[in-house]
C-alpha cells in the first residue's frame, strides 16, 4: 500500500477512484502512567508515554485505514489528513482519512 | 508554613525548568544544523527529475509546561498580552517534532507537503488537566533520480 499526502503518486497513473477511506482511533495510558505524566509535569520537558501515546494512536489510525482500502482493493490511498479532537482528558483522538485508489 | 514550602517548591521547579528547556534548545539547534536533508517543503514540487522511492512519513511530540510557567502564565493573564512562558513551549514542540520527521527519512531528498498539527490532550483551563503542547506533523518523503 503506498500512502501519499499529496495528490497523486509520483510515476504512478491513477486508473481508478474507489473513494474516501478513514480510520480512527480513541487511546489512552493507563493510570499509573498518567499520574507519572503529571509528576513529570511538574518540571517541564518531554512527556514520553504521551509521545509513545500519540505514535500507537497514529499506527492505529493508519492500520484501520488501510485494512479499509484493502478491502476495496485500492494499492494506494493518496491526499492523507490527519485531524485530531479531545474527547476527553488524556486519551488521544486521531482520525486519519484519505481517497482510495488504483495505480498503474 | 504550607504557603512558604509551596514557593520554595515553585523557586526550585523554576531552576529545574529552565534547565531542561535551555537543555532542550541547545539539543534543538545542533540538530537543526546536523540535519541538512531531508529539505522540508509545504508543497509539491513539479520537479523535471523523475522521482524514486516515495514513503509516508508521520512524528509527534508531546511537551509538558512546568509548574512554575503554569503559575506565571496565569498571573500574566491578568494583564494579557503575550504568554511568553508558553510560547517557548509551542516553539520547542514543533521544532522537535519536525526533526524527528526528518529524521524518519534521513535518506530521502525532500519532505513535500508537510503538515502540523496541534493535537490537544487535555484542556490546559480544566482543574485537573495540566498545559503541555502535543504536535504532530507528517509528509511524503520523496527521493530525486
Amino acid at each position: 500500500m503506498i500512502i501519499t499526502n499529496v495528490e497523486f503518486v509520483p510515476n504512478k497513473t491513477i486508473v481508478a477512484n474507489l473513494g474516501l477511506v478513514t480510520g480512527s482511533t480513541v487511546r489512552a495510558k493507563n493510570v499509573v502512567k498518567d499520574f507519572g505524566a503529571s509528576m513529570k509535569n511538574m518540571f517541564g520537558g518531554e512527556i514520553k508515554s504521551y509521545t509513545e501515546l500519540l505514535e500507537e494512536a497514529r499506527k492505529e489510525a493508519l492500520e484501520r485505514m488501510v485494512a479499509q482500502a484493502t478491502a476495496l482493493q485500492a494499492n494506494a490511498i493518496i491526499n492523507v489528513r490527519f485531524s485530531t479532537s479531545a474527547i476527553t482528558e488524556g486519551a488521544a483522538e486521531i482520525y486519519v482519512y484519505g481517497t482510495a485508489v488504483q495505480i498503474q | 508554613m504550607s504557603t512558604l514550602l509551596f514557593w520554595a517548591l515553585l523557586i526550585g521547579i523554576f531552576f529545574i525548568g529552565s534547565h531542561i528547556e535551555k537543555r532542550h534548545y541547545a539539543s534543538i539547534e545542533k540538530r537543526e544544523k546536523q540535519q541538512r536533508t531531508p529539505i522540508l517543503l509545504t508543497h509539491t514540487v513539479k520537479t523535471p527529475r523523475s522521482i524514486g522511492e516515495v514513503r509516508f512519513v508521520a512524528a509527534g511530540v508531546v511537551i509538558g509546561a512546568d509548574r512554575f510557567k503554569h503559575v506565571l502564565s496565569n498571573l500574566l493573564r491578568v494583564f494579557g498580552g503575550n504568554l511568553r512562558p508558553y510560547e517557548s513551549v509551542l516553539d520547542r514542540a514543533r521544532r522537535e517534532a519536525l526533526l524527528r520527521l526528518k529524521e524518519q527519512a534521513p535518506d530521502f531528498d525532500a519532505i513535500w507537503n508537510v503538515k502540523l498539527e496541534t493535537c490537544i490532550l487535555s484542556k490546559a483551563t480544566r482543574k485537573q488537566g495540566f498545559p503541555k503542547a502535543a504536535v504532530m506533523v507528517y509528509g511524503t518523503a520523496v527521493k530525486y533520480r
